[in-house]
């Protein structure tokens, strides 16, 4: 007799069937509009190959930054417990919730001239507004939270034993942190670096406060849509999704764990 | 070797309270407790790798409570190997070789004598993720006495193992002991470990101290009703004194000597309980009628429970003795315990 499968299991059927066609049926249909001459006219723009290219540059530059600015930070979370550990932990999280505009005017409030640290960096000659500085300053804001938060979980499963062995053998914090904590995290790392990458190319709301010039790609798809309609910035957007598809996908090659020998 | 003096760990929801210990140089020592008793914590703090809240840890007459771990020259071994997943079995070994002077670097033949003593010669370039248990612990063994320390500091080492590795292990344990002539101290909650490790041991028991005395006197005369019940004393009962007699309830032990001091409990082996059918002679002996209450299966032997009429006896039996008394006899069998197997604390 064949047993007969629970509503339960229908319902999973049902409700993964519905998430994968409401997310892959707009894309699908994206990619699958734009003529290949209008997809070769697009790549043979110079200025969508430059907004292309800053946004991927922008990006990786903000997943470096958050990589060195973050590292020692997620650390400390992972293996730290201190007094005011919680507020801090839902500190690197508030971007993450704020409405992306909001975090461009945040932004920009400390960056003008009437605020100490605008006078400060213009006294040096960083300018935020409108400048890849600017773009990149606010990259890192949104994709921080995500590359501290993957990099912790990494860090948080390495047994903190290892780390207690090495030092007992005579390694330094920094020593141990080299040989031990970094071969076995930074797979982690990596994997938080390209999540922070994913979140600043997706970025958009902040930026076009902070710079609408330069031209990220998905501005110049906003301007693209405003002024001439949804076939003319169809191309753009497939030609970002391709590349950054491309991108991410040699990233996680590399992360993969390697097949342990038998 | 080691000394600590009123050393105090004040945790969120635990504390070790005032601890003082000297371990001498060479000793095979070991901290003995059940399981959150504080022992790990401890070890770690001599490691320095817990934090200390006040006291001293001096270690070869040098204060290093203060020091970071890579500076104390001692080792630590766990219970869970916590062997580096990325590196081979000879990486393991030889990682902390770097952090020792130039003039102090093992020679390959004292590495390599090493490597042969733990028997680890045919594994040096396998990776770690497929050694046996036993093996894996004989690696972390090779790591920390590669860079060799003043004290090997031994956290469960065979608590994660299977029986016949554990009986390898505790082998290899006592033979390096034996050769390398330097300070052991091994953390553990299993008294036979214990028994055939060390040569004194510390009872801890929630943060504090209960006892510490060499292993065969902590067997014969623990010093509290805890220690008792852990080196598997089976009749404990809180009892006043006489002169040379103690009073449970309202039986009347005859002790050998008089108890001094103040002393609230009695204590005897249940090995030490005999059980006869008939009434055995008086002579040094105290004996007592009673009647079988209950009978454990332990395995190896029986556990016999006697009541007297106002106490319940624990004995050990063999089978065969067992059978011999005739635990349905319902008039009755004598239990006998020499005066000089009570034991009073």
């Amino acid at each position: 007799m064949r047993k007969k499968p629970d509503p339960f299991v229908w319902l999973t059927i049902f409700s993964t069937s519905i998430i994968l066609f409401f997310i892959l049926l707009p894309l699908i249909e994206m990619v699958a509009q734009p003529s290949f001459s209008s997809l070769k006219e697009a790549i043979t723009d110079r200025d969508v190959v430059n907004s292309i290219w800053l946004s991927i540059y922008a990006s990786g530059l903000a997943a470096i930054i958050s990589f060195v600015i973050g590292t020692p930070f997620a650390y400390l979370i992972a293996r730290k417990t201190f007094l005011g550990k919680k507020f801090i932990e839902s500190v690197v999280d508030l971007p993450i919730m704020i409405p992306h505009p909001v975090v461009g005017i945040a932004l920009l409030s400390v960056a003008g001239r009437d605020h100490w640290l605008g006078q400060f960096m213009h006294a040096f000659g960083i300018r935020i507004m409108g400048s890849v500085t600017g773009i990149v300053l606010v990259m890192v804001f949104v994709g921080l939270p995500f590359y501290i938060n993957t990099a912790k979980a990494g860090f948080e499963t390495i047994p903190n034993r290892l780390e207690k062995v090495s030092r007992s053998l005579g390694a330094s914090m920094t020593g141990t942190f080299f040989r031990i904590t970094f071969p076995l995290a930074w797979r982690s790392m990596l994997v938080g670096m390209i999540m922070c990458t994913a979140r600043a190319i997706s970025e958009f709301g902040a930026i076009v406060i902070v710079a609408y010039h330069p031209m990220i790609a998905p501005v110049m798809i906003y301007e693209r849509f405003t002024a001439y309609g949804l076939k003319y910035s169809q191309p753009v957007a497939v030609w970002l999704i391709l590349v950054s598809l491309l991108l991410f996908l040699l990233l996680r090659i590399v992360s993969l764990p390697k097949q342990v020998k038998a | 070797m080691i000394q600590l003096n009123r050393l105090r760990i004040d945790l969120p929801r635990f504390s070790i309270q005032d601890i003082d210990l000297s371990i001498e140089k060479g000793e095979f020592f070991i901290l003995l407790g059940p399981t959150g008793a504080g022992k790990t914590l401890v070890l770690e703090a001599i490691m320095g790798l817990a934090p200390v809240t006040s006291g001293q840890i001096i270690v070869a007459g040098k204060d290093v409570t203060h020091l970071p771990p890579e500076k104390r020259g001692m080792g630590i071994v766990y219970q869970d190997y916590a062997l580096f997943p990325h590196l081979t079995v000879l990486k393991n070994i030889t990682y902390g070789l770097r952090y020792r002077k130039i003039d102090e670097q093992p020679t390959e033949k004292n590495l390599d004598r090493l490597i042969d003593q733990l028997n680890l010669s045919h594994l040096v370039d396998r990776s770690i993720h497929n050694l046996s248990g036993g093996e894996k612990q004989r690696v972390s063994l090779a790591r920390s006495l590669a860079v060799n320390p003043s004290v090997l500091l031994l956290d469960e080492p065979l608590s994660a193992l299977d029986p016949n590795f554990r009986e390898d292990i505790r082998q290899v344990l006592k033979k390096l002991h034996r050769e390398l002539r330097i300070t052991f101290l091994m953390v553990t909650h299993d008294f036979a470990e214990a028994l055939f490790l060390g040569e004194r041991i510390a009872i801890i028991n929630l943060g504090k101290i209960e006892q510490i005395d060499p292993v065969s006197r902590v067997f014969q005369r623990p010093a509290t009703p805890f220690v008792a019940e852990f080196v598997g004393m089976k009749n404990i009962f809180p009892a006043t004194f006489n002169k040379n007699r103690a009073i449970v309830d309202n039986l009347e032990l005859c002790l050998q000597a008089p108890a001094e001091g103040r002393k609230r409990y009695v204590g005897i082996r249940a090995e030490d309980v005999s059980i006869s059918k008939i009434r055995p002679s008086n002579n040094g002996l105290n004996v007592f009628k009673g009647r079988v209450s209950d009978i454990i299966d332990r395995g190896l032997y029986y556990e016999v429970s006697v009541s007297t009429e106002e106490v319940v006896f624990r004995a050990m039996l063999t089978k065969s003795a067992l059978f011999e008394i005739d635990p349905s006899e319902t008039k009755g069998i004598y239990i006998a315990i020499p005066s000089s197997a009570i034991h009073v604390f």
